[in-house]
């Protein structure tokens, strides 16, 4: 265990609260990753393990809390309807820009082929050269095995080889830290594998990743740190062995006890 | 053989009237595509507008969209191009500026213009609020900013939800442009019937109007096909 007391977490969350009209989803949770940590978030459905992936990179306004990335603070203010706004969108984007997210459903850009898709934000988001960008885009495809399909539109491919892409396209940008929500559930069972295949090689590249997801042995192998939410608090965390198989929480117990 | 079936009204130069209705087809188009690209600026710029403007933007673009699509577009013609002209004119005097001549195609262009602007909006914004939420929030996640996604992806993805309806506003333009002609201006219908009652040839000459205003449309359908099939180049599946 490397000594982290005077490094800086990548990303750090703290004690965020979110709500949904009446709905409090989530009710002060907590994160840090530091540089090659992987924090797997696990929980039933609705649990709000989504929900808090999805206001790292403030695609959800937090109620209230603290987000950090690389040390930097995001700044809220109190927007009209209760939630906290962006005070700079500016910072927002350059945030968004350092976390590469994949999606639950792909959301790959219909209109653009493979490789436009992978070299779409270096280009017009970072400003990289463009024959740099397509050569790194290319080869980020060739990582995940699609290199073959780089001129063909995604619509085409299968829910697996699109992962693949929407992996490479959130690895072009040279993210500090990869935000993965739910990365296999919208797969056919047999198409999970290669997803988790791509994943568990950016772990053992050393790639800063915070996932949520269904995929229990994956998490039990492959995260340094895996958090139990249960309806909006953190019911269970530690390393893997702790929670999956040392736990004193009887809700973690049941839970994964039910997946089993 | 035109002499033989009775068509020599129809040679392009007089005593034929053929020039007269060429001319007159010309006039059309162009007051045709003023008018409907006038229409899509007006459409982008208002659906943007009442899709994020903040209340007064939104309150106003509803009054305009709903009082056009309410009242029939002859009086629309008649109280913009007569009554604008002289707005407009009585403005310029009370700000001690010269009264100008509008031109009839200036006119024509920004009357017919409004009137499309206010169907556009309507359909732009449809196509943009059908962009999937999914393809907008993989925008935001890389780091675009507003400007940005607009550009590269939620306009790209909405062009091809829009055509449809845009195809539809383009020949209800092209037709509308006939209602210029109670102010006198010179287009197809009214070179028509300028033709018709010099010659006495009613059916022929109406028949020859029809034919290309049929022709207009189905060049133009032809045309948006196109630019569908290059917008849909994604979706190959949707199209088979």
């Amino acid at each position: 265990m490397p000594d982290k007391s005077n490094t800086t977490p990548t990303v750090q969350v703290s004690d965020l609260h979110k709500s949904f009209g009446n709905l409090e989803v989530l009710k002060g949770v907590s994160l840090e990753a530091y540089e090659g940590d992987i924090v797997s978030i696990i929980g039933a459905s609705g649990s709000g393990k989504s929900t808090m992936l999805r206001c790292i990179n403030v695609l959800e306004n937090p109620t209230s809390g603290t987000i950090q990335v690389n040390g930097e603070a995001l700044e809220f203010k109190r927007s009209k309807d209760g939630d906290m706004a962006p005070v700079s969108n500016r910072q927002i984007e350059r945030i968004r820009s350092q976390l590469g997210m994949v999606f639950q459903g792909f959301n790959l850009w219909e209109h653009m082929t493979v490789l436009q898709n992978v070299t779409e934000a270096p280009v017009h988001v970072q400003k990289i050269n463009k024959a740099e960008a397509i050569e790194a885009g290319e080869s980020l495809l060739k990582k995940v095995g699609l290199w073959e399909k780089r001129n063909q539109y995604p619509m085409v491919l299968s829910g697996g080889q699109q992962q693949r892409v929407a992996i490479a396209r959130a690895l072009a940008m040279n993210p500090s830290a990869l935000l993965f929500d739910e990365p296999t559930s919208a797969l056919d069972p047999e198409l999970v594998g290669e997803v988790l295949k791509v994943i568990r090689d950016l772990a053992e590249e050393g790639r800063t990743m915070i996932l949520v997801t269904h995929e229990m042995n994956f998490a039990r192998n492959v995260s340094s740190h895996v958090i139990f939410l249960d309806k909006g608090v953190i019911e269970e965390e530690g390393p893997p062995l702790k929670v999956f198989s040392q736990s004193e929480s009887e809700r973690c117990q049941k839970f994964l006890s039910e997946l089993s | 053989m035109f002499e033989s079936l009775g068509l020599e009204v129809l040679a392009y130069s007089p005593p034929g009237w053929g020039g007269t209705l060429i001319h007159g087809l010309g006039m059309t188009l162009k007051i045709a595509f003023g008018a409907y690209f006038l229409g899509l600026l007006i459409g982008l710029c208002g659906a943007l507008g009442k899709i994020y403007g903040g209340a007064t933007v939104k309150w106003s673009l509803e009054i305009y969209t709903t009082i056009i699509r309410a009242v029939p577009e002859l009086v629309l013609i008649l109280l913009l191009y007569y009554a604008g002209t002289d707005l407009l004119n009585r403005v310029l005097e009370w700000l001690g500026y010269e009264r100008v001549d509008i031109s009839g195609l200036v006119a024509g262009i920004c009357v017919l213009g409004v009137v499309q602007g206010a169907y556009s909006i309507e359909v732009i914004r449809g196509a943009i609020l059908s962009v999937s939420a999914g393809q907008i929030e993989a925008a935001k996640a890389s780091g675009m900013s507003w400007t940005l996604m607009h550009r590269r992806i939620i306009i790209p993805l909405a062009v091809p939800l829009a055509l449809p309806g845009l195809a539809n506003l383009w020949l209800i333009v092209t037709k509308d442009t006939a209602l210029l002609a109670v102010v006198g201006f010179s287009e197809l219908a009214l070179a028509t019937k300028q033709a018709a009652g010099g010659t006495k040839e009613y059916l022929l000459f109406y028949i020859a109007a029809a034919l290309l205003y049929l022709m207009v449309s189905l060049t133009s359908n032809a045309i948006f096909k196109t630019i569908e099939r290059h917008y849909r180049r994604g979706q190959a599946s949707a199209e088979a």
